[in-house]
């Protein structure tokens, strides 16, 4: 154990507090442990071999005593414990280090469970992954109705529940409802369970208010203890439903990652097994499952996506001075569209300041406001606002047929007509009426942020604003410094895009940016290999192991074939040999097709013969490599561009911007791991260890 | 056309333990706002045939009414304690006999007409707010001799109350507080204090959750001998000692007060009737005395002597103070009537919430004693003043 407590040698240490407590009702002595890591609740508490250590000295220290009658777990305000101390995990490099963690927390929070007085876990707070788990191992839960997130989040990251988890859950609810917190839930953007939810699933006996939460749960107790209260669970279908469950949830699975995401199917395994399994061989099981992945790859990229996500999202690389941010108290929108509707909703929703849209049509501007008053509606009938609220943001949402309403607007963003001219003139107009330091954005998808300040009095307060479809639901937000952009305008950007609660990423001033750019030159690639005669569903399968959200035919009949091709046509213009206009599809396109399948999702046979002719089709695997080749080969060159600052960016853009996959850590650690990068790129994205292992 | 008063009862009654001040004490990580609510929980939770949103008033008394203690206590607390947002409150303070007036006055709004349930209560964190915290007296109190010096120290009130009762020694007032000390013990180990106590987690950074199930302060052995060698730390060579006064404390307190009628209509069970009050000014630098003239207005509109009161809970802020009232009165030192389960010397004096404690404790015994008709509750006040309640034991067998 002394080995893997150096490998933590950074572990905030969760300690274990034991102090007696009388129990109402004369039910006897409870001793109670506190899991407390001595911070507040904004470093929750976590589990590495050190505070592991400490709760079973915690638990020898009661299970010597002979004058208790049960034992409690409960955590810190606001947390129970949030489980493994995932800071360690990269830096375990054996088998056996890997193997003696998980093994370490089996022996430690079994020992709950296997008392000779009754446990009970309160779940005061957070709990996730081990943090649940130590729960499991008790005799009862009490959970606060005040909790906000009970998750098993392990398979989202490349792990299972591999303290108990797998095995406990199941036979305390059955399968169907463990798998739906072990599998289903984590494959839904992480989703977590409230309180409620915890006791309906049966995860808790008991739930209580969070305003006297451990007293009404002592109390309890004490009801239990004497037998005042029953405690009564459905009995779990050990038969036919377990394995109708496990099948159901393997099909979901296999569905939306096509075995892209190793942990899951672990997790689906464990969950099967755990039916026929002793205790002791669902836990070494688990041990082994814990090990393999551990010493896997694709956990390491999962854990490298969860810091992308937490931490490089919130401090934009790049990014200047936020002092340098300038106080945006109104905005304006130019333009009535859908587009600019959702922007004006979404700017008022969260920066709660007056936004203005402008159209020289007095319907479309009717149009517009009212699409913006009308969410605001549905969110008000949803019970999502309060009618104050949904008063408030009406009233900041209005419209204008001429500029001069930008007169004290302190941000302008446009979107309008994707075409250089007309975005030009409208930013020509608007410097009219708004005041020199007014900042200009554009939410251009591909055209040059630079080109487009090029004749403005004042270039250097034009950004780049490009967000992603569904504006209100993706976090991604590409901020695009122009060549002419300054430090004031940019920081203001930044700091709106923050206050939008959107991921903010600095780009270059490069066609497309990054997400468009990168999701186009694949489709590329792919265009071209049906082109050349391959089947469109051997090419669409061919991409299933990248575990995008949707296969990429799909996904452009859901953008649009005809915006697709005006992206690409931008691309081309910058790198036609990297980005071919291909006629078939540019005919497609003409054909007014709104994708390659019919509404039963076979693909359209005038599609077929549209793409017909081709005399030198690929296999599944030749389009895979060509596919990554291709995406190697962008990324590097976007890298040497200095499109972002690393490919760290590129990876949280994808991730953020086209939901591809936390597990395989976006694209480039997946490209490195199949070799891709060395050999058309000459050399990794990302050194070994980073969303790897390091040996 | 006249208005007619309605009977006031008082239906229950909870507290939380007292702790002692300071940071060993029970509740030194523990915010006096959820030791309210603790309490107010606790009484609904006791009373579940009462609605939640017929609660018309949640007033709520503490000394010094900042930081988890301000914010209205009487309101913030109710939210806090998850009443509907319809319930209001507000916040009293007339220091020691805070949770006292939190009763009078919404009581009488209850006799007046203007509500049918209050809940009324106090608190003093005494540990996250020591006594006199943040004050600014007025410099006319001394240039313009309005108050002695001593007038704001508690302690020194009390040596003041020696010299102005001369036949009240120290042997007197140590002897008084061994019994208060030995009162409680005997209380506690016939279960009589627990049953209104309100089990209250309790956190410690260093020693986790832990649960606070009775009073911290009592010191059962306490003997004389132990007494006689304390320390006066108000005068030298003086009488007031850590041993014969109330100690500095934690805790909260909270009752039900109803309309009797409306008690009936809700099938709540009063314990007592809310009589009559009285509160009465006197030099502030003798606070102790108070009682004394406000018991006799009280008793003089009544029309009640002190022979008619068959259970006296008077708040110990001091031995001398207590002293000086049953002198007053000529009652025994002694006296069975007298806070029979002990007092404030013993369980403590969280200075905003012993009024209630005060009822609590004459509710119990008023079970106990169907034989009495009438008791009191009084307490004396810093900058000298004293409160008397007279309550009618609604058990009282003279009435069947």
């Amino acid at each position: 154990m002394s080995d893997i407590a150096s490998i933590f040698s950074d572990e905030v240490v969760t300690h274990a507090r034991v102090r007696d407590v009388r129990l109402p009702h004369g039910a006897g002595t409870l001793a109670l442990i506190t899991l407390d890591n001595g911070f507040d609740h904004t470093k929750p508490n976590t589990f590495g071999p050190n505070g592991l250590a400490e709760l079973n000295a915690a638990i020898d220290q009661v299970a010597a005593r002979d004058d208790i009658v049960a034992v409690g777990v409960t955590g810190k305000p606001f947390i129970f414990a949030v489980g493994a101390d995932l800071k360690g995990v990269p830096l375990i490099g054996r088998r056996e280090d890997a193997a003696a963690i998980g093994r370490l927390g089996h022996d430690v929070f079994r020992r709950l469970g296997e008392l000779d007085v009754p446990s009970f876990a309160y779940y005061n707070g957070a709990a996730m992954g081990g943090g649940v788990e130590i729960g499991l191992h008790c005799t009862y839960r009490t959970v606060s109705a005040g909790v906000p997130a009970i998750a098993l989040p392990e398979t989202f990251l490349g792990l299972v529940p591999g303290w108990g988890g797998t095995y406990l859950l199941p036979h305390l609810i059955g399968a169907e409802k463990a798998l739906k917190v072990i599998i289903e839930n984590p494959l839904a953007q992480n989703r977590t369970l409230k309180g409620r939810q915890a006791l309906e699933l049966g995860i808790a006996d008991a739930m209580f208010d969070s305003a006297d939460f451990l007293e009404e749960s002592l109390a309890w107790t004490a009801r239990v203890l004497t037998g005042e209260t029953a405690v009564e669970r459905p009995e779990v279908d050990k038969g036919k439903a377990w394995d109708d469950a496990v099948a159901l949830a393997r099909w979901t699975v296999d569905g939306k990652l096509h075995g892209a995401a190793p942990a899951f199917t672990r997790a689906l395994d464990l969950v099967a097994a755990a039916k026929d399994r002793t205790r002791d061989e669902g836990f070494a099981a688990e041990d082994e499952a814990l090990a393999d992945l551990i010493m896997g790859d694709e956990l390491r990229a999962g854990l490298y996506a969860f810091d992308l996500t937490q931490k490089r999202a919130r401090k934009p690389a790049g990014a200047p001075d936020k002092a340098l941010a300038r106080k945006v108290t109104k905005v304006g929108v130019v333009g009535a569209g859908l587009m600019a509707s959702q922007l004006a909703l979404l700017f008022a929703r969260r920066m709660e300041v007056p936004v203005v849209l402008t159209d020289l049509d007095q319907e479309r501007l009717d149009k517009g406001v009212g699409y913006a008053h009308g969410e605001i509606d549905k969110l008000l009938a949803k019970g999502r606002v309060s009618a104050d609220k949904a008063n408030r943001l009406k009233a900041l949402i209005g419209g204008s047929l001429t500029k001069d309403a930008f007169a004290d607007a302190d941000f302008v963003i446009e979107a309008v007509f994707e075409e250089m001219s007309v975005k030009q003139k409208v930013f020509a107009e608007v410097e009219e009426h708004v005041s020199a330091d007014c900042v200009l954005a554009t939410n251009t998808s591909s055209l040059s942020v630079t080109e487009m300040a090029s004749k403005l009095k004042h270039p250097e307060r034009v950004v780049g604003f490009h967000f992603f479809n569904p504006v209100a639901v993706l976090p991604l937000l590409e901020i695009v410094r122009g060549e002419r952009t300054d430090d004031a305008a940019l920081a203001t950007a930044f700091a709106t895009g923050k206050a939008l609660k959107k991921s903010c990423v600095l780009v270059k001033d490069a066609p497309a940016f990054v997400v468009n750019r990168v999701l186009l030159r694949l489709m590329a690639e792919i265009i071209q290999t049906v082109d050349e005669g391959t089947p469109i569903e051997t090419a669409e399968r061919a991409a299933a192991p990248l575990g995008l959200p949707m296969p990429p035919f799909v996904l452009m009949g859901l953008v649009g074939p005809a915006i697709a091709l005006h992206v690409n046509e931008t691309l081309h213009g910058a790198f036609p040999d990297r980005f071919p206009l291909s006629e078939k599809f540019a005919k497609l396109v003409a054909a007014g097709k709104k994708g390659v399948y019919l509404p039963d999702f076979t693909v359209d046979p005038e599609v077929v013969e549209i793409f017909s002719g081709g005399t030198n089709p690929s296999t599944e695997e030749q389009v895979l490599e060509r596919a990554l080749a291709a995406l190697a080969e962008e990324i590097k060159i976007m890298l040497d561009e200095g499109v972002v600052a690393a490919a760290e960016d590129i990876d949280l853009c994808m991730i953020l911007g086209a939901g591809w996959p936390f597990h395989l850590g976006g694209i480039t650690p997946y490209l490195d791991r199949a070799g891709v990068s060395e050999k058309v790129a000459g050399a990794r994205f990302l050194k070994p260890g980073v969303a790897s292992l390091a040996g | 056309m006249p208005r007619t008063a309605r009977d006031v009862v008082f239906v229950d009654g909870v507290r939380t333990p007292f702790g002692k001040a300071g940071p060993k004490g029970l509740y030194a990580e523990t915010r006096a706002d959820d030791l309210v609510v603790r309490a107010i929980r606790e009484l609904m939770r006791r009373n579940p045939s009462l609605p939640p949103e017929r609660v018309d008033e949640v007033a709520i008394a503490a000394t010094t009414q900042t930081g988890d203690q301000g914010l209205t206590i009487g309101r913030s607390a109710a939210v806090l304690a998850g009443l509907p947002k319809s319930v209001p409150g507000y916040a009293v303070d007339r220091m020691c006999a805070g949770a006292m007036t939190a009763v009078t006055t919404s009581g009488a709004g209850i006799s007046f007409g203007s509500y049918d349930v209050v809940i009324a209560g106090g608190v003093e964190h005494m540990g996250r707010h020591p006594m006199g915290e943040g004050v600014d007296p007025n410099p006319r109190f001394l240039a313009d001799r309005l108050v002695d010096p001593t007038a704001l120290v508690m302690g020194s009130t009390a040596e003041n109350l020696h010299d102005r009762f001369p036949s009240i020694t120290k042997e007197r007032a140590d002897a008084y507080a061994v019994r208060s000390q030995q009162k409680v013990a005997a209380a506690y180990a016939a279960g009589r204090i627990q049953p209104d106590l309100v089990p209250t987690a309790i956190r410690s950074a260093e020693k986790g959750w832990g649960l606070a199930t009775e009073d911290e302060p009592p010191r059962p052995g306490t003997t004389t001998d132990d007494l006689a060698k304390l320390k006066t730390p108000f005068r030298v060579h003086g009488n007031v000692t850590a041993g014969n006064a109330a100690g500095l404390n934690d805790g909260a307190t909270a009752c039900l007060l109803a309309a009797e009628d409306v008690a009936a209509e809700l099938g709540l069970t009063p314990k007592m009737r809310l009589v009559d009050f009285a509160f009465a000014g006197v030099e502030p630098e003798v606070m102790g005395v108070g009682p004394v003239p406000a018991t006799e207005k009280l008793l003089a509109r009544n029309s009640l002597t002190m022979d008619d009161i068959g259970l006296i809970e008077i708040n110990e802020a001091f031995a001398v103070q207590v002293l000086a009232f049953l002198e007053h009165f000529e009652i025994a030192d002694d006296d069975a009537r007298v806070n029979p389960w002990g007092g404030a010397i013993a369980v403590g004096h969280p200075l905003a919430s012993s009024g209630v404690r005060l009822m609590n404790q004459l509710a119990r015994l008023f079970e106990e004693r169907t034989d009495v008709r009438y008791g009191l509750t009084t307490m004396c006040v810093g900058m000298g003043m004293g409160g008397t309640v007279l309550w009618e034991n609604v058990n009282w067998e003279g009435a069947k």
